[in-house]
């Protein structure tokens, strides 16, 4: 019975240590969960406040009129559409560009040194801050190729930005295809371009589509490049359309017109000392972060689905 | 058919045990675990001895869904350690486990050893170094290491980790230890160390086993249940088991007509 | 004989045009490869050609060493260290929100949170990344430092520690997501070893997953530093634009960023020192977070390769 007692006092003191370290346990998670709430409140309260600011000026008006010295009737026609146009030409230039390279290191690439100099450039290339491609944006594309402070520089300096983005998720959706599907098509007799085009892309296509949607979002809400190239804060005119009546019913000269942008429209509106333009501010800022979550939203919910979903 | 001086360290009753998918994996389970022998369980893939193994840490709580029926008991003092008012960590502190892959900290040798007893609150010194080396002299790893306490673990080799493995299962004096096939991923040398380890370790305390490998059952287990597709078919001496089995299922399996 | 040899010769035919093609495609799939290299090529050229006659104007030794940045003044004074300063200062003001707290979270929701708590939390911190900044320059220029004014009434409408304060919660998500992703990454098997030892979750998460992760937890920290140096819009707004050499939170200042920003804004001329100087605080810039970057993805390559 020695053996006995000896086990049940050492069971108490075990007991005693755990529920000492389980106190342990429980504050942790008391700290973690007050701090995901409190987290959570903040950022919530921050983009309850834009909005709540921003809801007088949320009518039909303020999408259809033009910036203005008075803060009342001051809009964002001439900044939603020169978004949309710049972006235009980002999708443009950054999707076929960004897929075309993430095949290309995927399913093309050797493995060795160039290998593996586009995948460090790549890499590094997500890192720099937005403000360098605006540099560089200016040096190269406004002087040394002459296109000015145009709609067509800042989609190109966007395009930048986004390229890193889509080359990865690319890169990522191609991985996630398992050998045996391409040694299926192979073994029929297709080409190595026929494999890629048929099945490759077909079933990267979702996880293709993630990043350019992520890509897109984060192109609408980019301020400092475009403030870095030059772009006019003050717009009160429409640049060209690119849709007209006369055959061939689209024309390029909206390319080269000078545009603002939604952020730097915001941002203009915030650096006013009045406090009505901090209105505007606010209800542009409410824009932006609406098109923003949404397409964020939708990528990642995309996302998680296609992760659901494909089990190879 | 159980000789009459063996004493019952722990005792499986009725034991069900359901994955949160709902798979019924482990049905009315009986089995005994006598003090200071080797009860080893053999059986095919997926017949639920690992599964079986893993409660007696209750390794399954660390997954949420997991159900629990019926009881394991540990004697002496009689606890259910399946039963909801015992806590998991008060069972681990009782019992230790090795698992299939060794698998070493990221920490020095010395500290994968001590790592028990640091959990535990102790920070002496003194009383670390000793156990430590009782520890590992108690793994045979001792005369490799001693000069080197502070290298990292991952420099060891595959047979190494797994004797410091069972150094810090060791080092804190559990009064059982389970061995999840301990030796699937090692060599033959380091198998036949750590299966020599075993019949020394069995001097001291009580060793439950599951192995793929029948000839490993049959080198070193006192005691062996055969299982098949979540139910104990079969339990007795080792000896019984591999030379006159009673039932029909385990002599095809032993026999390899089937598995 | 001759019908066979000519339908031999005729899919030969079709397998040169076909193999043709195929290299033609492979060209074209190469070159836009290429224009990752042609970028970062670009990036090096264009700062270091725009900023040459600069460094002919102004002495490197001056740029490096001189405390006093007054391009705009009579006695124009090109020292960036007043720049390295505000963008350290606010920098690190970001870190100390942003190191703790995301640090705090990954843990929670590696190590504690349920399955349901971490599905619902995790995709609202990759959402998180991605709110524009030029928004958190708004809320830190007219909600945070009107608030920190409330508590400290001498704080002036510009400075650094509003934005810093915001830049921190801003970079929050970023580090919980990567250090979770590191700490998730831990195989389950070095887990269950500690638990079966009798350890808690805290002494796990503690003394196992977070060592194990180390690495990676560190480049996620690396990488945040990178992205704070880099910020752009949230200093610009509300940091102020006036060069100070300080680390004085509580004082206005410009970080490199800042300033490109603010000569950007202004009236360009093509070729003057002004123009030539933003090209010269951009070297500085992109050394800076290219050094960081390499670093800090050189770290989570170590990270990835043993598990």
């Amino acid at each position: 019975m020695a053996i006995n007692d000896q086990n049940i006092k050492d069971l108490n003191a075990i007991r005693k240590l755990i529920k000492q370290h389980k106190k342990n346990d429980s504050i942790f998670a008391g700290v973690g969960l007050f701090v995901i709430a409190t987290l959570a409140v903040a950022l919530l309260v921050l983009f309850l406040d834009l909005v709540i600011d921003g809801y007088p000026k949320m009518n039909l008006d303020f999408f259809s009129n033009f910036p203005s010295r008075k803060a009342e009737g001051a809009g964002i026609l001439s900044a939603w559409v020169g978004s949309s146009l710049v972006l235009i030409v980002t999708f443009f230039v950054a999707v076929p560009m960004g897929v075309a390279a993430g095949i290309y290191l995927e399913e093309y690439a050797k493995k060795g040194w160039f290998a593996d100099l586009i995948e460090i450039n790549v890499a590094n290339l997500a890192g720099v801050p937005s403000i360098i491609y605006g540099l560089l944006a200016l040096g190269l594309f406004v002087y040394e190729f002459g296109l000015g402070q145009s709609i067509l520089t800042a989609g190109l300096t966007l395009s930048l930005l986004m390229l890193p983005i889509v080359i990865v998720s690319t890169r990522e959706a191609i991985r996630a295809i398992p050998v045996h599907i391409r040694e299926a098509a192979y073994a029929v007799g297709a080409t190595k371009w026929q494999v890629t085009l048929h099945h490759v892309l077909q079933y990267a296509m979702g996880g293709v589509l993630t990043g350019i949607i992520i890509g897109m979002a984060r192109a609408i809400g980019e301020t400092a490049p475009v403030i870095t190239i030059g772009a006019l804060t003050f717009i009160a005119f429409l640049p060209p359309s690119p849709v007209t009546d006369v055959v061939p019913f689209i024309n390029f000269a909206w390319l080269d017109a000078g545009f603002t942008v939604l952020p730097i429209q915001m941002f203009n509106w915030i650096s006013r000392p009045e406090h009505a333009f901090h209105i505007n501010a606010a209800a542009t800022g409410a824009v932006i972060i609406i098109l923003t979550l949404l397409m964020n939203g939708i990528a990642i919910k995309l996302r998680y689905n296609i992760r659901k979903k494909i089990k190879w | 058919m159980v000789k009459k001086q063996e004493i019952i360290k722990a005792e499986s009753k009725e034991f069900n045990f359901h994955y949160a998918d709902g798979t019924h994996a482990l049905k009315d389970i009986n089995i005994p675990l006598y003090e200071k022998r080797i009860t080893a369980l053999i059986g095919p893939s997926g017949c639920g001895k690992s599964t079986f193994l893993r409660s007696f840490n209750r390794m399954h709580d660390l997954y949420p869904g997991n159900k629990y029926a019926g009881q394991i008991i540990l004697y002496p003092d009689n606890t259910n350690i399946l039963d909801k008012k015992v806590d998991p960590i008060e069972v681990r502190m009782r019992i230790s486990m090795v698992f299939q892959k060794p698998n070493p900290f990221p920490k020095s040798i010395y500290e994968n050893v001590a790592y028990g007893l640091r959990v535990r609150g102790e920070n002496n010194k003194r009383l670390l170094d000793d156990k430590v080396e009782e520890a590992l002299k108690g793994a045979s790893l001792w005369n490799e290491v001693k000069d080197r306490l502070q290298d990292l673990a991952y420099n060891l080799s595959g047979g190494q980790q797994q004797r410091l493995c069972i150094a810090r299962a060791l080092a804190t004096d559990p009064e059982i230890m389970l061995f999840d096939e301990p030796t699937s991923a090692l060599d033959p040398i380091a198998t036949v160390n750590i299966e020599e380890l075993m019949s020394e370790l069995k001097k001291k305390l009580t060793i439950l086993i599951v192995t793929h490998n029948m000839q490993q059952a049959a080198r070193i287990s006192d005691y062996t249940a055969y299982m098949y597709l979540g139910k104990m078919i079969e339990f007795d001496e080792t000896d019984i088991i591999f030379t006159n089995p009673s039932k029909k299922e385990t002599e095809d399996y032993i026999t390899g007509k089937f598995g | 004989m001759s019908k066979t040899k000519s339908t031999v010769s005729k899919a030969l035919a079709k397998n040169i045009r076909r193999n043709f093609v195929e290299r033609l495609i492979e060209w074209a799939l190469m070159l836009s490869g290429l224009i990752a290299i042609l970028i970062t090529f670009g990036i090096v050229f264009i700062l270091v050609t725009e900023s040459i006659p600069f460094f002919e104007a102004v002495s490197i030794k001056e740029f490096l060493t001189s405390t006093i940045w007054t391009p705009n003044f009579e006695i124009k004074n090109y020292g960036i260290l007043p720049l390295v300063a505000g963008t350290v200062t606010i920098t690190g003001i970001a870190l100390l929100v942003a190191i703790p707290l995301g640090t705090i979270t990954a843990v929670y929701l590696s190590e504690f949170a349920s399955h349901k708590l971490r599905e619902t939390v995790k995709p609202i911190l990759e959402l998180l990344v991605g709110v524009p900044t030029v928004v958190f320059g708004y809320f830190a220029l007219l909600l945070v430092t009107p608030l920190l004014q409330k508590i400290y009434p001498d704080l002036p409408t510009f400075n650094m520690l509003g934005p810093g304060i915001v830049m921190g919660i801003m970079i929050v998500p970023y580090i919980a997501s990567v250090a979770e992703d590191a700490m998730r990454a831990v195989p389950m098997a070095m887990r269950e070893g500690s638990y079966a030892m009798g350890a808690t979750r805290f002494q796990t998460a503690k003394t196992v997953v977070m060592p194990a992760a180390l690495s990676g937890i560190i480049a996620a920290y690396i990488l945040a530093i990178s992205r704070g140096i880099g910020e752009t819009m949230i200093v610009a707004i509300a940091a102020g634009q006036q060069p100070n050499f300080t680390f004085n939170p509580v004082e206005s200042a410009a970080t490199i960023t800042a300033y490109i920003v603010s000569v950007a804004l202004g009236d360009l001329e093509h070729g003057g020192i002004g123009y030539q100087s933003i090209f010269a605080a951009g070297i500085v810039l992109f050394i800076m977070t290219l050094s960081l970057n390499i670093l800090g993805q050189w770290t989570r390559k170590k990270f990835t390769e043993r598990y």
